[in-house]
């Protein structure tokens, strides 16, 4: 599996992550490939997993009845996709698809969330890399929601 | 001549860049008079509708070519709705240009990022013709730009050719689209830490909403770019552009005289304040 | 000439003061009691002069009452200052022919009649220096204002009486006329008569005493107005330390004493209306019915009102809040940035007009002393 640690420790998401916790992620790690207009996974789905993102794009839609599917976020090479599988009910609450061919690594949720609650220092780590993508995202979807190139009513 | 007498001109053409959004092509009548209104990027106008009233529209055509004055303009009140409305051949009265525009000068062998917001990108056009007209003189130029929605980009035709160019980077996002937008969504400010430029030897020229401007130029701080690398236009109510109505004052500077563009650091202080 | 010194006119100099003004063709205005208060208007004789009255004033307070003499300029300043000659609230700007022919804008012409301000005090006078640097002394130059301040012949008068709500010393704004003026009075009313020291502070103000019924002023005359004008510094009804209000305002913009006054300010704008030195203007265009005839006027406008600050779809000040703290903090502070000077000149007019007696000098004094030490 030394092809795959590689791919994980020199992801943005896990650099410096230590050679122990790494060994351990790896074992939950697989690589996964999309092509262009697959679906990653769909709104109710089970969050089996969280991927990290090698090469190509996603896009992050919900579809509104008569609205069809509207993007809200788009990620890319370095970004990571997937924060429901850290909390119950562990259920996607967006569907993602690849806008381009996309190669990432996917981390099996359940494995890793079982190491976690085995070894705590490893669950601290994920969360101190989880919670800073938490609160951009926040941040940033509150610039979206201000609509702030919008038309004053 | 009278500062508050406004030369009359005439619309030569118009074409629709959004939903509410025109750029109008304006020429002043007197023909002898037209070289005083050359302009220098971030300037802004003063256009009238006789018999309406009088408002602040930021130039955003190219500065080497006065004699066709480019316009952008959003309709928002009784007076930016009556000039969208104008016919082609139609006269506005036209006072400028005015004000403080875009450093150009300080752009001279550094990278140039300009970011932009919406309608932001208006008064950075001129900005953005300059830098390629001289392209040697800069190092690499990066276009940031954020829109509501695919529909409400400008100048899409332009950034498109300019993208072709090879050597200008234009990195476009929106709000929020559907599913047939191939692009990036995600508010403009995502862009900055993924684009290819050199924060210790950058200038940024920032132009949009207050608020987006706001958090823009914190992110580019965070990525190390200096208080006095920044810019920005600001915006605020006009009457008179000349320093007299006492309207565009925030905190200690004019907006029409002192501005519309600052450096950052000028103005740090006074954005962080609510309503001053 | 003699009058390069300071010289002595009776009652019926100063009348005939007035009448070689008006022969001169300046157009004489001076104070007058109209509807209860002092205020500003044509004048032509002494007799059109406020004689023998005084003003009570305090916040939100303001009274004639009669004197128990005759002084011709017993009382301090009224509701109106000079900028309603030199900046007046209405004013046509340019008007526009609509029609086959085209367009045509024609600027309005700029008046060429010139003013003779007749009882000017000092803190009016160094409003009037701030209102030049405004309109004058920048990058662009308002044609409206310097039209009516160019030939303008100014009579200052040396404060008698200082008012409840004056503080000119404290912005070193007064009481004596320093300068600025054509001539500059002083009324001295005692056992050996009613007369006024005179001295003249430009050539043109020499060349008109000269030709009035004049004496020189003995020392003792001199004395006389001196003790007039040290009385008068010596009994102002407000005080205010002028010196850190620059920088105190400008480091206490988010003080809870915002919300405090807010909470009293109406903000009916009485306090920039009365201001000698606030110079705010908006602009209104009109039409006639067929479209065929436009134009633009400018009058006054003020910073209290909700869509000063308008932008699209609101208000940047919204709050009485924001709009208090702006006038406050342009008049004593951001002026300075802006012109180089205060805003204030100490004449006490907001504080007399405003309805519920908001006090500026109170109101520093409040956020300096909530200061830690």
């Amino acid at each position: 599996m030394e092809g795959l640690e590689r791919i994980v420790r020199e992801h943005p998401f896990f650099a410096g992550l230590e050679e122990g916790f790494l060994n351990l992620v790896c074992g939950c790690a697989k690589n996964v490939r999309f092509e262009a207009g697959q679906y990653l996974f769909h709104e109710g789905e089970p969050a089996d997993n969280f991927y990290l993102i090698r090469h190509g794009r996603i896009a992050l839609e919900l579809t509104a009845p008569g609205r069809g599917a509207i993007v809200f976020q788009t990620l890319a090479e370095g970004e990571i996709v997937g924060v429901s599988w850290v909390i119950p009910p562990y259920r996607w609450t967006y569907d993602a698809r690849a806008l381009d061919l996309v190669r990432a690594v996917a981390i099996d949720a359940a494995c890793l969330r079982q190491k976690c609650e085995a070894d705590h220092d490893l669950g601290y780590e994920m969360m101190k890399r989880f919670l800073p993508v938490l609160v951009q995202r926040l941040q940033a979807t509150r610039l979206q929601i201000l609509d702030v190139y919008g038309v004053p009513s | 001549m009278d500062p508050m007498t406004p030369h009359v001109a005439r619309v030569r053409r118009k074409r629709r860049d959004a939903a509410d959004v025109w750029t109008l092509e304006l020429e002043i009548e007197d023909g002898n008079l037209r070289q005083r209104f050359a302009f220098t990027p971030g300037q802004f106008n003063m256009l009238t509708v006789f018999g309406v009233g009088e408002v602040p529209i930021s130039l955003s055509g190219d500065a080497a070519e006065p004699g066709s004055l480019i316009h952008t303009v959003r309709a928002v009140g009784a007076v930016s709705g009556a000039l969208t409305r104008l016919a082609s051949g139609a006269a506005v009265g036209l006072r400028g240009p005015f004000g403080a525009g875009w450093p150009m000068d300080e752009a001279t062998g550094r990278d140039v990022v300009i970011l932009a917001g919406g309608l932001g990108l208006a008064p950075l056009r001129p900005a953005l013709y300059q830098l390629i007209a001289t392209r040697g003189r800069y190092g690499k130029i990066v276009v940031l730009y954020g829109a509501r929605s695919p529909n409400d980009i400008l100048f899409h035709s332009e950034l498109a050719a300019w993208r072709r160019r090879l050597d200008v980077d234009i990195q476009v996002t929106v709000d929020h689209a559907a599913s047939s937008w191939n692009g990036h969504v995600g508010v403009v400010t995502t862009l900055i830490p993924r684009a290819d430029f050199d924060p210790l030897h950058a200038i940024a020229l920032v132009c949009g909403p207050e608020v987006m401007m706001r958090f823009a130029i914190a992110t580019l701080r965070d990525v190390g770019l200096s208080e006095e690398s920044i810019y920005l236009s600001m915006e605020r109510n006009m009457k008179c552009a000349i320093g007299f109505c006492g309207h565009c004052q925030f905190g200690t500077v004019f907006v029409c005289r002192d501005g519309p563009v600052f450096r950052h650091d000028r103005v740090r202080s006074l954005l962080a304040i609510k309503e001053i | 000439m003699d009058t390069v010194q300071p010289v002595v006119l009776t009652i019926d100099g100063l009348q005939i003061l007035l009448d070689a003004l008006r022969q001169r063709g300046y157009r004489v205005v001076g104070p007058a009691v109209r509807d209860q208060a002092i205020i500003y208007d044509d004048i032509v004789s002494i007799d059109d002069l406020p004689r023998g009255w005084t003003d009570k004033q305090d916040g939100g307070h303001y009274r004639l009452i009669r004197r128990d003499d005759e002084a011709l300029f017993g009382y301090a300043v009224g509701p109106q200052s000079w900028k309603k000659f030199l900046h007046p609230p209405l004013l046509r700007l340019w008007s526009a022919g609509h029609g086959a022919e085209g367009v045509r804008v024609k600027t309005e012409p700029y008046p060429d009649e010139r003013f003779a301000f007749i009882g000017v005090r000092s803190c009016e006078l160094h409003a009037i220096a701030i209102q030049d640097k405004v309109f004058l002394g920048g990058a662009n130059v308002d044609p409206h204002y310097q039209a009516r301040r160019q030939g303008a012949f100014i009579v200052a008068v040396n404060c008698g009486q200082s008012g409840g709500t004056c503080f000119c010393v404290s912005m070193n704004a007064g009481p004596k006329a320093e300068s600025g003026f054509d001539l500059a009075l002083t009324e001295i009313l005692d056992a050996d008569g009613h007369l006024f020291v005179v001295e003249a502070g430009t050539e043109t103000g020499r060349i008109v005493l000269a030709e009035l019924p004049h004496r020189t002023a003995t020392k003792k005359d001199l004395g006389a107005a001196e003790s007039v004008v040290a009385q008068t510094a010596a009994t102002m009804g407000r005080e205010m330390r002028s010196d850190d209000v620059h920088e105190l305002l400008l480091r206490n913009l988010q003080h809870s004493r915002w919300e405090d006054v807010a909470k009293r300010c109406l903000t009916c704008g009485n306090c920039t209306m009365v201001c000698p030195t606030c110079f705010c203007t908006s602009v209104e265009d009109s039409s006639n019915l067929a479209g065929t005839e436009t134009s633009r006027s400018r009058r006054w406008d003020s910073c209290f009102t909700m869509d000063f600050s308008y932008l699209h779809g609101g208000s940047v000040r919204a709050s009485t809040r924001s709009r208090y703290r702006q006038w406050m903090t342009h008049k004593l502070s951001t002026w300075f940035d802006q012109f180089g000077t205060s805003g204030c000149v100490g004449c006490g007019r907001c504080i007399t007009w405003c309805p519920v007696g908001i006090d500026i000098t109170e109101e520093v004094r409040a956020i300096r002393e909530s200061e830690p030490q």
